[in-house]
């Protein structure tokens, strides 16, 4: 694979917080159109490399490399962390999604909120554009961050753990879409614990346990000596370590 | 009968100033007061209020009751405390509501102190509670001033401030907005502290900020009504304390703070976005 078809390359990135690495030594490229699954226990540093890869959080050490800049990355977080009760329509927290063709000032014309309309059809949210998000369940809510995903319209998707505590129903709309990313050669990362969903969704897969355990094609990460030795991962950080002096020539 | 509520106006120019003066502060506090709302930062508001105070009173040190001094010794002070209590709670394990406590407090005690090593009781009054029937042309055009720039600025930072509220991992991800944005909204704040402060004091500045904001959100649950609403329940205690401290003799800052209070508990028990009555008796439920 050549340097100029990675969407995403880790030369030696090492992710943490403080001086306690949660990502250790990652090296590899991600190939543009990929759709690749980042597993692992918890705690591994999956949500980490993510924010790495985004930008909000930069590496203690090594370089994480993107073929366009990090504004054409479209990145969904834990659902946690958005205020549902604050009043605001639903429409409104889709249409942020032409925020890199808006920006700060710029109007929405009449063609993007075709777009919305789409966007909204699309997760199968039409009719609800001016329900308030406090309103929205929790599978509600996923589809419309889908939906602003969708307007974001972003060569690079990346998306923390999307199906978590999210009904049947919604999960396999919204694997559509990922699918449909997918075809239209967007590259997109998925932190998953569904194994089930990685085999038969996800070409490739990435198993970390704080280490890369196995980096590849899925069938070949997801065998139970990968699954065992990333599982024997220990969680609690050493209060004594010692610096770390691997790649120090 | 109806000349009761305009006739004052009519006749002395004091009142009409006094109008103009409460409808500037509350076209700009009316917004800026819901921001602050939805930021969880009501608090930040009362206590930056506060802050204002030593700087103001080292301007009437120097330079006596005069509106340039004591206007820039407020923005300040102001400054300097919001810059403070964010450093503090961002380096230390003390979280902000507890740092900006601990600095309104200094603040409020050194300003006091410092007023009164100059002047009577008369000034310490002035600079606590303001005189908002005694607003000179300089005054108003400040106020009218602050309330412009506070307008157009919260149309251009209408965008950022609000997905900051909602999602700031979101505006991080596509913008790097979000630190100047919260840096200048902090800083309208403390300019309208300050035009508040000239008219209303600084102890009740705060009140025509939060009490229409906070009224606001019973009435609808949608931000641009909300700032809406907001204003208009400004204007209109500031007009009614305004009537009230005419007709009943009573001191008109307090009267003004004490209207949006009325104005807050009608909400309170009213208001159609969860109102206590409408808690209490929510009628049957609906189909579907």
């Amino acid at each position: 694979m050549s340097a100029a078809s990675a969407a995403i390359r880790f030369d030696e990135v090492t992710l943490g917080y403080g001086r306690r690495p949660a990502v250790h030594h990652l090296d590899g490229e991600i190939p543009a159109g990929a759709l690749i699954a980042v597993v692992g226990p918890n705690g591994a540093g999956k949500s980490t490399l993510l924010k790495g890869i985004v930008g909000t959080l930069k590496p203690l050490e090594g370089h994480i490399r993107l073929k366009g800049s990090a504004s054409g990355i479209a990145y969904l977080p834990q659902a946690a962390e958005i205020d549902r009760s604050f009043p605001l329509s639903v429409y409104d927290l889709v249409a942020m999604g032409l925020w890199s063709r808006s920006g700060l000032f710029g109007g929405i014309a009449r063609r993007d909120r075709t777009r919305i309309e789409e966007a909204l059809a699309a997760v199968g949210l039409t009719g609800f554009e001016r329900r308030p998000i406090s309103t929205l369940s929790g599978g509600q809510m996923q589809r419309a961050l889908f939906a602003r995903l969708l307007l974001q319209d972003a060569p690079v998707i990346l998306l923390d753990e999307p199906f978590t505590a999210i009904d049947a129903k919604t999960t396999a709309d919204l694997l559509d879409l990922v699918r449909r990313w997918h075809d239209e050669s967007r590259t997109v990362v998925a932190v998953l614990h569904d194994l089930d969903m990685v085999k038969r969704t996800f070409p490739q897969t990435l198993l970390i346990a704080r280490e890369p355990v196995a980096w590849g094609e899925t069938p070949d990460v997801l065998q139970p000596e990968n699954l065992l030795k990333a599982r024997r991962m220990v969680e609690a950080y050493d209060p004594h370590a010692d610096v770390c002096h691997r790649n120090v020539a | 009968m109806l000349d009761l509520f305009y006739a004052p106006f009519a006749e002395f120019e004091f009142m009409q100033r006094a109008l103009v003066g409460v409808i500037a502060i509350a076209l700009g506090g009316g917004p800026v007061g819901v921001f602050l709302m939805l930021r969880r930062m009501s608090l930040t508001g009362d206590a930056m209020a506060h802050a204002i105070l030593p700087g103001a009173a080292v301007g009437y040190l120097v330079a006596g009751l005069s509106l340039p001094a004591m206007t820039v010794g407020g923005l300040f002070a102001g400054v300097v405390v919001a810059v403070a209590a964010g450093l503090v709670s961002r380096f230390t394990s003390l979280k902000e509501d507890a740092s900006l406590a601990a600095f309104y407090l200094l603040s409020l005690a050194l300003g006091v102190t410092i007023v009164s090593l100059r002047g009577s009781n008369v000034d310490l009054l002035h600079v606590l509670f303001g005189t908002v029937l005694a607003l000179d042309d300089n005054t108003l055009l400040l106020l009218a001033s602050i309330s412009t720039i506070t307008v157009l600025a919260l149309a251009v930072l209408y965008r950022p401030l609000v997905l900051e509220c909602v999602d700031p991992i979101f505006l991080r991800s596509v913008s790097r907005a979000g630190t100047p944005t919260h840096l200048i909204f902090l800083g309208l704040v403390v300019m309208n502290l300050v035009g508040g402060f000239h008219a209303l004091g600084t102890l009740l500045a705060v009140g025509m900020m939060m009490l229409p904001a906070a009224s606001s959100r019973f009435w609808t649950s949608d931000i641009t009504m909300m700032m809406l609403v907001s204003v208009l329940i400004g204007i209109v205690s500031g007009w009614s304390g305004l009537l009230l401290s005419f007709h009943a003799e009573l001191p008109a800052g307090p009267a003004i703070i004490l209207s949006a209070g009325a104005v807050y508990v009608v909400s309170l028990v009213l208001g159609r976005e969860g109102g206590l009555l409408w808690l209490a008796w929510p009628g049957r439920h609906l189909e579907a």
